[in-house]
């Protein structure tokens, strides 16, 4: 057995749920208060519309690792889209990211993993090139994702901290989008995870800032936060319209400073076979 | 060796009394025989069969193998079990066995199910022996795993979080009187604190949860990892294995096999997912699909062997 009491603990959580179940309306009304406060503290005076068609988010009814709950998010292309925020409603930090796209930038496609707490609400709201906000929301049921104590892959990621891979997800046409996938090596402590030795919380230590620029074109910036998995792995679009580099810089909460770039020619293409 | 728990002169009263109370008691009674009954699998070593569910309040969390090796001159609990209860059990049976003291608390790894009978035996005051990354993971994880534990069975039923009181960094030996057991401290595998045991005398092989059997696998150390330790208690000689999950005793080479096979599938197959670009979430529901069939409690455990393999080996 392991660290799988987490799955004997999710299935005796079920139970628990079960008075949730009961109680549905209550449960929602507490849920859209929650959502109602967000907005008004991340969407000061503005106004939400609603995301279908333009927006669109992908997220596991269950997780199966609290610490890394894969998010998708697609848009349209019938907006313009300039920024997505992504805001786990019941997080200990809400705003878990905001992404903002450059010039070089195909905002139709973004992966992220993040940690979730508990069962939430996931909203991902874009904001095309007027400023309107569109919103679209998914339940997740996980817990204990950002109190959970450290994986078997915490010590080698303070290691090799700031290390990074890139590959392509699909051919390089130069003008035309192209998808990737950008690893960093990072542990991302939020601050909530017991320390091994001192019996002490760890203190928080995770990446704030990624910017992703091609040819000296803004890409994505990406402003996180505690949310952000261990070992962060994105999955982007962009847009080549020479043969250039990607340039990568990442900072943290600490100070430090990452930077790589990659000859897109030269890098690693995955093949589509299986 | 059989033991069964007497139903109380007081159960039976009220079961004289009241024939609705009559099922509910034999269904106990059943319960906690199941969760008791050991078998003296070889000289000596006698080892309870953990049953094949989730932790659960019926059950105690008494999901692993445990049990224990009678020497000479004192006792060696090999895990001491998933709770208080489970430990306490496990305790009064070894009273009821033998007379020795119990000198040494094995415990093979962090994982709740394996430790949290440990507090039972605190007034024997014996020598509690983990893997030298023990310490650490039960800093991280212990009261983490006993407030989920509680969540199931109980509030104050998972029991206390007991320290090693000797650490192996390497290998050691423990004399039981005429009867050694060789231990191993192994690199990070199923966990990265799994000790081994092997009686000399028996060539028994305590694999814990080394090795599987039935129960589908959990992976928490380094997929890689394990299947290196599995050459490496291949290599021990052994005329029998018990392990951490399965039955109390069983022949280690075809044990290992099929858990080889369930690993390798996992390796093989999550290489070629990420190979193919494919996401995390994606991996689970393609990758090592054919050994559905030949595990207990696979769509439990499984998706989440495969996101571990995946964050292990994408960085390959």
């Amino acid at each position: 057995m392991g660290v799988r009491i987490a799955a004997a603990l999710m299935l005796a959580s079920i139970a628990s749920t079960q008075a949730i179940a009961q109680a549905p309306a209550n449960e929602e009304a507490k849920a859209e208060q929650r959502w109602s406060e967000l907005q008004r503290a991340i969407f000061p005076d503005r106004t939400l519309n609603n995301g279908q068609g333009i927006i669109e988010l992908e997220a596991p009814a269950r997780a199966l690792d609290a610490a890394l709950v894969p998010l998708s998010v697609t848009t349209s292309g019938t907006k313009p889209v300039r920024k997505i925020y992504l805001v786990i409603d019941n997080n200990p930090g809400p705003l878990a990211g905001r992404f903002t796209f450059g010039e070089a930038a195909d905002p139709s496609i973004l992966k992220v993993r993040m940690r979730v707490n508990t069962y939430t609400n996931i909203h991902a709201v874009a904001e095309d090139a007027e400023g309107q906000l569109y919103s679209v929301q998914e339940f997740v049921k996980a817990s204990g994702g950002c109190s959970a104590p450290a994986g078997s892959n915490d010590p080698k990621a303070l290691e090799e901290m700031g290390q990074m891979r890139f590959k392509l997800l699909s051919n390089v046409t130069l003008g035309q989008p192209v998808q990737a996938q950008l690893m960093i090596r990072h542990p991302n402590f939020n601050g909530m995870q017991m320390d091994q030795v001192t019996r002490l919380y760890t203190p928080a230590h995770f990446i704030k800032t990624i910017d992703i620029t091609y040819a000296g074109q803004s890409v994505m910036q990406v402003e996180s936060d505690i949310a952000l998995s261990t070992d962060p792995v994105i999955t982007f679009g962009f847009v080549p319209r020479q043969n250039d580099t990607l340039k990568v810089v990442v900072s943290d909460s600490k100070g430090n400073r990452f930077e790589r770039s990659f000859d897109v020619a030269a890098a690693e293409q995955v093949s589509e076979a299986m | 060796m059989r033991t069964v728990p007497a139903v109380s002169r007081r159960q039976a009263l009220f079961g004289g009394l009241c024939l609705c109370c009559v099922s509910a008691l034999a269904r106990s009674a059943t319960d906690e025989r199941r969760l008791l009954e050991t078998e003296e699998i070889a000289t000596g070593i006698h080892i309870r069969r953990g049953v094949h569910e989730t932790a659960s309040a019926d059950n105690d969390d008494a999901i692993a193998n445990v049990g224990f090796v009678i020497g000479r001159e004192c006792v060696a609990v090999t895990d001491a079990g998933g709770s208080l209860k489970d430990g306490e059990r496990l305790r009064e049976h070894i009273r009821s066995i033998t007379p020795l003291p119990v000198r040494y608390v094995l415990m093979s790894h962090v994982h709740p199910d394996h430790i949290f009978g440990a507090g039972a035996f605190l007034a024997d005051k014996p020598t509690f022996v983990g893997h030298a990354a023990l310490p650490n993971a039960l800093a991280q994880r212990g009261e983490y795993y006993r407030d989920r534990l509680e969540e199931i069975i109980g509030k104050g039923s998972a029991g206390p979080i007991v320290e090693p009181t000797m650490l192996v960094a390497q290998r050691a030996q423990l004399d039981l009187g005429q009867r050694v057991l060789e231990l191993r401290a192994h690199p990070i595998a199923h966990t990265d604190n799994d000790l081994s045991a092997f009686d000399v005398q028996t060539k028994t092989l305590f694999a814990s949860d080394l090795l599987f059997v039935q129960r589908v696998p959990s992976l928490d150390g380094s997929l890689k990892g394990w299947l290196n330790e599995l050459k490496v208690l291949a290599s021990m000689g052994a005329a029998r294995a018990v392990p951490g999950h399965g039955p109390a005793s069983v022949d280690f080479a075809s044990a290992s096999a099929k858990l080889h096979t369930y690993l390798n599938a996992l390796l093989r197959e999550t290489r070629q997912a990420i190979a193919a670009g494919k996401d995390i979430d994606a991996a689970p529901d393609m990758v090592a699909l054919s050994e559905r069939e030949k595990w207990t409690l696979f769509d439990e455990y499984h998706g989440h062997n495969v996101i571990q393999a995946f964050k292990e080996l994408e960085w390959e």
